[in-house]
C-alpha cells in the first residue's frame, strides 16, 4: 500500500515536472530527459497509439532469455542487437533472464520507462496476463517472439514462433524418404518438457507407433549435453544392440553421439551404416553435413528480428506468425547454405 | 579347554567382521558388489571386454567396464579435491560444475585460434600452454572461493554459490558466447584414445592424479593439517598451523582438479555447451565423498573411499543408461532411490544397529558356551 502511494506521488511529481518543462522548452530541441518523455506522458494518459520519442526513435524494450543458454539463443540475441539499432530507427533496451518472475519485473520496468514496443521471449508460459494488461493500458504494443504464452490474444500484437512439431515432422518425413528396410533408432532427447523436445519427439514417436519397421532401440534424455549423449550412445553400443539411425534433438547431442560412434568404429554419414540427424543448424554442424559425416540437420530459425521489424513498421497481418524453417540434406547442401543458415 | 579356544576364535572372527563393517571402505565396496551382481544377473555379458579396431584403425578396448572407468574419470578427480575441501573447511564447493565450464572455455579460447593442421611440436606447445593457462585460471577461481571461506569466514556452500551462479556466464563470456567446435582430431586424444594405445586417455590422467595426491599425502603434512583444521581450527592455530592458509590451499587444489576435469571434458567432444557442460557434477562429487563414508562436517577423511564412491556413482549412472525400460524423465528418480538406500545403509545409525545386533548375538553365544561348559 505504502509502495503504491509512493509510486503515485512520484509519478505525479514527474508528470508535473514534465509539463513544467514542456512549457519552458516548447518547440525547442528536446535534449533533457524530461522533455523527451513528455510526448509519451501525454500519450500514455490518453492511451493513444504510442508516439515516437522526441528524436524520432522507436523505443523498444526487449526481454529475452539468457544468451548463454544455447547457440540458438546467442544467434537470436545477435540478430536482435543487429536489427534494433539507431541506424534502423530504434532505441533498444535489453533484459535477459531465464526466470519468468525476473522477466515480468523487467516488463513492468519497461512499461514505467514508457517504451513503444515490448518484445518478449518468455521463460515461462504463465503469469503474464497482469503485466500485459498494464502494457495495453499504457498504450504499449507487445510482440512475442520465439515463445508463446498462455494469455488472451487481445493482449499482444503478434507472436512470432517456430513450429517445433513441424521441424520434427520435416525430419521424420526426410527419414522416411530414405526408404530403409528397417529403422532402428537411437533417440536422444532434450530437456524433458521443453517445447523443442516435445515437438521433435512427438513427430518421431507418432511415426514409430504407426510403422511396423520403425523401432526405438533407446530413448533417453541427454538434456542438451554432448557428454551425456556420448555416454548414452556408448551404453547402447556396449550392450551389443544394433541401430542405424541417431535422432538427436540438437546438434551438440548429435556431436556427442558421433564421438561415441567414432570410438566404436561404427561408420556414419552419407551412404554409411548409421544416419545422423541433428537440429538447430550450427555452422559447424552444417559443415559436418557438407563433409558427408552427418545426414540431416533441421533448422530452428533464430532470426525473428526482421519479422518483428516488419510488423512494427507495416503492422501485423496475423496474430501468429510461423517462421519458415528448412531442413538440410547432406547430399544437397551447398557451401552457400552453410554461410547463410549457419548460426 | 577346547571349547574355550573355540569361543575365543569365534570372538576374533566376529571382531574381524566388525572391523570390516566399521571400515570406511565397506559401504562403497558393498555398493559396487551389489551393482556388479545386479548387472551380472540382468546381463551376463555385461563385463565382456573386447579389443576392436576403432574408426581411426587402431585397436581399442571397449565394453561396459571400460566405459564406466573412462566416464568416471572427471568425477574421481573432482572427488579427490572435494574430499580435501570437505576435510579442511567442513563444507562443500558447489561451484565445480560452473568452474569446469570456465576451465574448458579457457582451453578452447586458446585452441580455437589455431589452424587444424599445425605441425606436431607446435600443437604440443599450444596444448601445454592452454592447459597451464586453464590450471592458473581455475586455481585463481579456487583461490577466490577459498579466500571467501578462509578470510571472510563465509560458509563454503554460500561462498561457492557466487561462482555456481556466475560461472557459466563467465565461461560463455570468455569465448564471446561462440558455439565452438574444434576440427583438429588430435585435440580429441585427451578425452578419447591416443592412437596405438587401447586404453582411454582419461584413465591415465586419473591414475596420474591419484598417484600425485597419494605422494603429496605421504610426503607432506597436508593430511594431518587439513584434518586438524577441520576438527578444530582454533586449537590447530594454537599448535602453529595457519588454518586460513590450509583452507585456501585445499580450495586451490580443488581448482587444479577442476582444470584437469575441464580439459578432459572439452576434449571428449571437441566442443562446449556453456550451460550444460558438467551439469550437476557438483552433486555427484559431493555424493562420492558422502558415499565414501567421509564426514561432510570436516575432519578425518579417506581418499580411497571417496574415489571408490565416485566409481560407484558412475557405475550406477551407466547401469541406468543401459536399461531400455527406464523412461527418460524418471532416470533421476531411480538414481535418487539407490542413493538414498546407500546413504541410509552407510549412516552411523544403521551401522550402530548392525553392530549392536552382532554384539548381542555374540554375547548370547558366549553365554550359551559358558553354560555348556558348566554343565
Amino acid at each position: 500500500m505504502k509502495k503504491l502511494v509512493k509510486m503515485l506521488v512520484s509519478s505525479a511529481v514527474v508528470a508535473a515536472m514534465a509539463f513544467g518543462m514542456t512549457a519552458c522548452t516548447s518547440g525547442g530541441n528536446p535534449t533533457t530527459q524530461a522533455t523527451t518523455k513528455a510526448p509519451d506522458e501525454t500519450a500514455a494518459a490518453t492511451t493513444a497509439a504510442p508516439a515516437d520519442t522526441g528524436d524520432g526513435l522507436i523505443k523498444v524494450g526487449i526481454i529475452n532469455n539468457d544468451p548463454n543458454e544455447s547457440g540458438y539463443r546467442t544467434a537470436n540475441d545477435r540478430d536482435m542487437k543487429a536489427t534494433f539499432t539507431e541506424e534502423n530507427g530504434y532505441e533498444a533496451s535489453f533484459f535477459y533472464s531465464l526466470k519468468n518472475e525476473d522477466q515480468i519485473a523487467a516488463a513492468q520496468k519497461f512499461i514505467q520507462d514508457e517504451v513503444d514496443y515490448l518484445l518478449i521471449s518468455a521463460a515461462g508460459t504463465s503469469g503474464w496476463d497482469g503485466v500485459l494488461e498494464q502494457a495495453q493500458k499504457a498504450g504499449i504494443k507487445v510482440i512475442l517472439f520465439d515463445r508463446t504464452i498462455d494469455a488472451s490474444e487481445d493482449l499482444y500484437e503478434a507472436s512470432i514462433v517456430s513450429d517445433m512439431a513441424k521441424e520434427g515432422q520435416q525430419a521424420v518425413d526426410w527419414l522416411a524418404s530414405q526408404n530403409l528396410s528397417e529403422y532402428k533408432i537411437v533417440h536422444i532427447q532434450g530437456v524433458m518438457g521443453s517445447s523443442a523436445q516435445i515437438g521433435r519427439s512427438g513427430a518421431l514417436d507418432t511415426k514409430v507407433a504407426a510403422e511396423a519397421n520403425w523401432s526405438i532401440v533407446k530413448q533417453q534424455t541427454a538434456e542438451w549435453s554432448e557428454e551425456t549423449a556420448q555416454q548414452i550412445v556408448q551404453a547402447v553400443i556396449d550392450s551389443g544392440e544394433t541401430f542405424n539411425v541417431i535422432y538427436a534433438e540438437n546438434d551438440n547431442m548429435a556431436k556427442g553421439a558421433v564421438a561415441a560412434l567414432d570410438k566404436a568404429n561404427i561408420s556414419h554419414g552419407v551412404g554409411k551404416d548409421v544416419i545422423v540427424i541433428g537440429f538447430d543448424c550450427n555452422t559447424w554442424a552444417l559443415e559436418e553435413l557438407l563433409a558427408g559425416n552427418w545426414n540431416y540437420d533441421g533448422q530452428c530459425n533464430p532470426f525473428q528480428a526482421s519479422y518483428i521489424d516488419n510488423i512494427i513498421k507495416n503492422g501485423a497481418s496475423q496474430k501468429v506468425v510461423i517462421m519458415e524453417e528448412k531442413g538440410f540434406d547432406a547430399t544437397t547442401i551447398t557451401a552457400d547454405d552453410v554461410a547463410n543458415y549457419g548460426i | 579347554m577346547t571349547t574355550d579356544t573355540k569361543v575365543q576364535s569365534k570372538g576374533s572372527a566376529g571382531e574381524f567382521f566388525g572391523k570390516i563393517i566399521r571400515n570406511q571402505l565397506f559401504i562403497p565396496i558393498v555398493a559396487l558388489t551389489l551393482l556388479v551382481i545386479f548387472n551380472l544377473i540382468s546381463d551376463p555379458g555385461f563385463f565382456k571386454i573386447a579389443l576392436e579396431p576403432s574408426s581411426t584403425g587402431n585397436l581399442i578396448l571397449s565394453g561396459n567396464l571400460i566405459t564406466i572407468i573412462d566416464n568416471a574419470s572427471e568425477l574421481v578427480i573432482l572427488a579427490i579435491g572435494m574430499t580435501l575441501v570437505t576435510s579442511a573447511s567442513g563444507g562443500q564447493d558447489i561451484s565445480v560444475g560452473a568452474t569446469i565450464a570456465i576451465a574448458g572455455s579457457t582451453v578452447l579460447r586458446i585452441v580455437k585460434g589455431y589452424a587444424p593442421d599445425i605441425p606436431g611440436s607446435q600443437f604440443a606447445g599450444m596444448i601445454i600452454v592452454s592447459f597451464l593457462l586453464c590450471v592458473v585460471v581455475s586455481a585463481l577461481f579456487g583461490a577466490f572461493n577459498g579466500a571467501l571461506v578462509a578470510f571472510f569466514k563465509i560458509q563454503p556452500m554460500v561462498a561457492t554459490l557466487i561462482l555456481f551462479t556466475a560461472g557459466r556466464s563467465i565461461a560463455a563470456w570468455i569465448n564471446n558466447n561462440d558455439n565452438i567446435s574444434i576440427n583438429d582430431k588430435r585435440f580429441g586424444y585427451f578425452g578419447n584414445f591416443i592412437p596405438g594405445i587401447p586404453v582411454p586417455t582419461p584413465v591415465f590422467i586419473t591414475i596420474f592424479c591419484i598417484i600425485v595426491i597419494a605422494l603429496v599425502l605421504k610426503f607432506t603434512n597436508l593430511r594431518l593439517y587439513s584434518q586438524s583444521v577441520g576438527i578444530n581450527a582454533s586449537s590447530s592455530r594454537l599448535n602453529g598451523i595457519n588454518p586460513k592458509m590450509i583452507k585456501l590451499l585445499t580450495f586451490v587444489i580443488l581448482g587444479v582438479c577442476v582444470a584437469v576435469c575441464g580439459f578432459i571434458k572439452v576434449s571428449r567432444t571437441s566442443s562446449i555447451t556453456y550451460s550444460v557442460i558438467a551439469n550437476n557434477i557438483e552433486m555427484d562429487a559431493i555424493l562420492a565423498v558422502a558415499l565414501g563414508g567421509n564426514n561432510l562436517g570436516g575432519g578425518k577423511f579417506n581418499l580411497t573411499s571417496s574415489v571408490l564412491g565416485a566409481y560407484v556413482i558412475q557405475f550406477l549412472t551407466t547401469t541406468l543408461y543401459k536399461f531400455k525400460e527406464i523412461d527418460s524423465s524418471s532416470i533421476s528418480a531411480y538414481k535418487a532411490v539407490v542413493v538414498i538406500l546407500l546413504i541410509i545403509i552407510s549412516s552411523p545409525f544403521v551401522r550402530k544397529l548392525i553392530e549392536d545386533f552382532k554384539n548381542k548375538r555374540e554375547a548370547a553365544k558366549a553365554e550359551a558356551a559358558v553354560g555348556k561348559e558348566k554343565a
